[in-house]
């Protein structure tokens, strides 16, 4: 089993930002160093302020945002980015800014959640992942 | 029941997978040697997690049991 999980994170759809929270989550728990690349809309979805941006459902759940909130707040649904806040304090968690991502949406390191580390190119993600489990989401 | 003295419980009924595992590990890392800990969890999740996560972690499962409206009681003994 590899002890690295690598995560490219380029969805900011509701759906898949808490599906890679609970992915990081469950990774450190158990004992896995995380590392996140955050891109085009995983990136956006991490502009300050996350935690009260609005719900962005995919096509396939279109228009069912209100419903789905009302479900998550039923259930005490986490919010996705507290998955990764607790990743980050039980484990080895990086994320990582794309470069190219900041430049074409003229963001600043200091527009993002405090939880992202550092902006980085896609060769230094290659090589702080190498030999991880890595998955796109 | 158990008759091992529990030292601490943590009621994580009603919260959502992780979170029953991350509150046991939170609590788990605040814990002194040889403290017993009970989490209570409602997440299905949590039957395999727990036991995956405290073998991986390589504290002790003392046991586990089942509570009324079904919720489970995982009794973890920190061993190191």
């Amino acid at each position: 089993m590899s002890e690295k999980l690598a995560m490219i994170l380029e969805s900011g759809t509701t759906d898949k930002l808490m599906a890679a929270s609970i992915l990081a989550a469950g990774a450190a728990a158990m004992g896995k160093e995380v590392t996140v690349f955050l891109t085009f809309g995983g990136l956006n979805a991490f502009r300050k302020g996350a935690e009260n941006a609005p719900m962005v459902m995919p096509d396939e759940f279109a228009g069912m945002e209100a419903q789905m909130a009302q479900i998550m707040q039923a259930k005490q649904v986490p919010h996705w980015l507290k998955n990764f806040k607790d990743a980050k304090e039980i484990g080895e968690v990086h994320l990582y800014a794309c470069g190219a991502t900041m430049d074409m949406f003229d963001l600043k390191k200091e527009d993002l959640e405090p939880l992202v580390e550092e902006v980085v190119g896609v060769a230094t993600f290659i090589q702080k992942s190498e030999g991880a489990q890595t998955v796109f989401i | 029941m158990t008759t091992v003295p529990i030292t601490q419980e943590i009621d994580a009924r009603g919260s959502f997978c992780p979170g029953p595992l991350m509150e046991l590990i939170r609590t788990i890392k605040s814990a002194q040697v040889g403290d017993v800990l009970a989490v209570l969890s409602s997440d299905p999740g949590s039957a395999k997690d727990i036991p995956a996560w405290v073998a991986k972690a390589n504290h002790e499962l003392v046991g586990l049991e089942e509570v009324e409206g079904g919720a489970t009681r995982f009794i973890v003994r920190k061993t190191h």
